[in-house]
């Protein structure tokens, strides 16, 4: 008997040490359980209300009023945030220090979800919620959503981005003034205009003046452009540059998104992955380039990419949009090139464009009257474009207020020693044709330039072995695709 | 009849006390054990916002990874990382475990060196990865004291070298684990009796064959039991290489080991191919565990 008591206490100890092994989850989900019922009732109790008020408030506003109260925008970084809290007209925001807590339009509360794009979370978020979208409760919706280039006919070629002509905004009326090329990286296999930007990053060849008068003899964007005009002309003047101990670029990164944007075909065609002349041609250059010791192969970003900002890094031209001469080439770092305005700008060898931010709107919005006009007032009303311009310094997606700021010499860019971009990115603009864009843009650019590096640094013994390298990385990530 | 059934009344209490690991077991291992097989015969992936699957297809999951030979590389990749880093671990935990537990050396602060020796353990793997892709960066602080001290003229890409970076790998399993390794032999030194010692320093035994011919042939199950966990811990290596490659393996995919590979799977969410590839690995390690204790642990049983 005393055995089986003793039995019991320890089979009983045990049993609530097992528990206490659990203990954070019960312990919490004790009292949680607790509350739930008290929390229900109040919820309960408080909804009829909320209800009553709310549509006793619809009864009473504008005829908008059927729409959501809630405007639940889903992007990656501040960027957009910052662009619709300082230039949508009637936005207030909840707090002036912080734009990510959001603010009003009106009556409607706008809400930010910040997903950065790191390991693929913004889009593994954008995954899982807008397909459940329509059945999600009415303050929980996703009304807008934000997009990259890369990325962006994944969600366009699905359902889960409305078709701007359902919100009412025809795209040849209203977006006229838009370059094509935006369009096209935002139109379904049909012919459907999914998005708009107020962006248009088109970009160009970012020159050091002051190597461009040693070696070529003028550092004039003419005479420049006439040294860099194709590929074989400036991989001839790689070689006279290095005559002098200059690199022609930082790294063959650089260059990768010019060539990647002028190819003959898409990436996939019929399920079939297919590399370009032109992504060969990158590749081919490169190693030629490298051999030659005319250029590196840092990572873009990395320390060593941007030893070129200063004169001391010997290197000859970054391959840019806007954004990048203006906020990232160190113009605030005493002895840096573009501090001193020591940087040139033309064309380049061919047109591409960098970067961007494409605004959509999520398929079962209960705002739609509201997500058109911030798409419309945030893509083609001028007087918010100009702001943005003067303000933010992007390169707007707009031709005839492009045209008006490169007749202006004031917005000569100092970093460029006072030249004036516009006129020559407006040009690149109207040039750039990204009809060839498919679904699988962004895992065969990463992964081909993986391969490749693991080619031009030797690992790879042939340009084969490092196909054969993207292609297996490529049936990884989509495994419904084939490969040669 | 009344006495038999007092010791059944008695032995429930043995099942009760194992309740609590059973549930464990099943819950966090054994079904998801089975899942995983079952997975394993489907195709089921995700292709950008389209769920493809799951479609019934048998064995060919385990026909396409086992046809292509990728396989093989990837395990070659991920035991070559291991044999870096446990040959140096084995060797280095054995020397010091014998110094520590030999009690005429009269080693001082032996507390604190034990201490010392297993604190990068404490230290999270990827943190530890992250330290090391800072430290060999192109730029990095090994790269300028090489050039400082006039070993290098330009700076050694340590990450572009197939060799370099698998000797990172093992360096950083090595430097993590030998602190451990070293107690858990230490406490099979300990439990070898002293007498055997004296009795081999009577008869005129040097230091060297006292080790080799009595503390290592009585340390053998748990050197047996150190090799097994290195070795399951070793091909299972994923954190490290992941980390200081940033996922990618590379260069030239020479350091992705096979659950780096499994992990690439999961960007698709193909459960089917991470299953085949899973059920695959367990198979593999069940094989060499058992080969490992059979080889090693025969003199054990008598």
């Amino acid at each position: 008997m005393k055995k089986k008591l003793l039995s019991t206490l320890l089979a009983s100890t045990m049993v609530a040490g097992m528990l206490a092994g659990c203990g954070s989850s019960s312990d919490s989900a004790a009292p949680a359980a607790t509350q739930a019922p008290a929390a229900a009732t109040e919820a309960a109790t408080e909804a009829p209300a909320a209800a009553t008020e709310a549509a006793t408030e619809a009864a009473t506003e504008a005829p908008a009023a059927d729409e959501g109260k809630v405007l639940n925008i889903q992007c990656w970084n501040e960027e957009f945030i910052n662009r619709l809290t300082d230039h949508y007209p009637g936005y207030e925001a909840n707090d002036a220090s912080d734009p990510t807590k959001g603010g009003k339009i009106g009556d409607v509360e706008v809400k930010f979800t910040i997903t950065p794009s790191d390991d693929n979370a913004y889009q593994n978020n954008l995954d899982t919620i807008l397909p459940e979208n329509a059945n999600a409760s009415a303050d929980d919706k996703v009304d807008i959503f934000l997009m990259e280039a890369d990325y962006a006919l994944k969600y366009v070629n699905s359902d889960v981005t409305m078709n701007l002509a359902d919100l009412g905004i025809d795209a040849d009326k209203d977006l006229g003034d838009q370059f094509q090329y935006t369009k096209d990286i935002v139109t379904d296999a049909t012919g459907n205009l999914k998005g708009a930007s107020w962006q248009a990053c088109s970009a160009g060849l970012i020159y050091n003046r002051a190597a461009a008068k040693e070696v070529l003899g003028s550092d004039d964007p003419a005479d420049v452009q006439e040294a860099v005009k194709d590929w074989d002309t400036f991989n001839a003047t790689a070689a006279k540059l290095k005559e002098k101990g200059y690199t022609i670029t930082s790294s063959v990164n650089d260059t990768y998104r010019v060539y990647s944007n002028n190819v003959s075909a898409p990436w996939v065609q019929d399920g079939k992955v297919v590399i370009d002349d032109n992504i060969k041609k990158w590749a081919d250059d490169s190693k030629a380039l490298l051999d030659a010791g005319e250029t590196n192969n840092y990572e873009l970003w990395s320390d060593d990419w941007n030893k070129g900002f200063y004169p001391d890094g010997k290197v000859f031209c970054y391959f840019g949009p806007a954004w990048l001469i203006n906020f990232s080439m160190a113009p605030d770092q005493d002895g840096s090139i573009a501090k001193d305005g020591g940087w040139g700008f033309c064309v380049g060898p061919q047109s591409f464009y960098w970067g961007g931010t494409w605004i959509a709107a999520a398929a079962g919005t209960d705002n739609p009257t509201l997500v058109k006009d911030v798409i419309l007032t945030m893509t083609t009303d001028q007087d918010v474009l100009k702001e943005i311009v003067e303000k933010d310094y992007d390169c707007v997606n707009s031709k005839s207020l492009l045209t008006s700021l490169a007749a202006d010499d004031s917005f000569g860019l100092p970093v460029l020693g006072g030249q004036n971009p516009y006129g020559e990115l407006e040009k690149g603009a109207e040039n750039v044709d990204m009809s060839n864009i498919s679904d699988y843009d962004q895992g065969c650019n990463e992964e081909f330039q993986t391969a490749m590096k693991g080619f031009f640094d030797g690992n790879y013994k042939t340009y084969d072995d490092a196909v054969a390298a993207f292609n297996k990385a490529i049936v990884e990530k989509y495994p419904e695709l084939t490969t040669d | 009849m009344k006495k038999t059934s007092k010791v059944v009344e008695y032995n429930k209490w043995g099942y009760i006390f194992l309740i609590p690991f059973t549930v464990v077991y099943a819950i966090f291992q054994l079904i998801p054990l089975i899942s995983t097989i079952y997975n394993s015969f489907f195709e089921n992936f995700r292709s950008g916002l389209k769920q493809i699957g799951p479609n019934f297809i048998g064995f060919a999951n385990y026909a396409k990874i086992l046809s292509d030979g990728d396989l093989w590389k990837y395990m070659g990749n991920t035991m070559i990382m291991w044999i870096i880093g446990f040959v140096p671990q084995i060797l280095v935990s054995l020397l010091l475990a014998a110094w520590f537990t030999d009690p005429s050396l009269r080693l001082k602060c032996q507390q604190f060196f034990k201490t010392v020796i297993y604190l990068p353990n404490l230290i999270m793997a990827s943190a530890f990865a992250m330290l090391f892709f800072t430290l060999f960066a192109d730029s990095g602080p090994v790269n300028s004291i090489l050039i400082q001290m006039g070993i290098l003229e330009k700076p050694f890409s340590f990450m572009s070298s197939v060799t370099a970076t698998r000797c990172l790998v093992g360096l950083m399993n090595f430097l993590m684990w030998f602190g451990n390794t070293t107690i858990l032999l230490m406490a099979g030194m300990m439990g070898i009796d002293q007498s055997l010692f004296e009795a081999a320093e009577v008869d005129g035994a040097t230091a060297g064959q006292i080790f080799r011919k009595v503390t290592l042939p009585l340390l053998r199950p748990i050197l047996v039991y150190v090799m097994i966990t290195s070795l399951i811990g070793g091909l299972q290596m994923f954190d490290v290489p992941q980390i200081l490659t940033n996922g990618s393996g590379d260069p030239a995919r020479s350091t992705l080991t096979m659950i780096m590979w499994l992990n690439k799977h999961l960007y698709s969410k193909n459960f089917g191919m991470g299953g085949a590839l899973s059920v695959l690995l367990f198979l593999v390690t069940g094989v060499l565990s058992i080969a490992v204790f059979k080889m090693t642990g025969t003199n054990t049983d008598k």
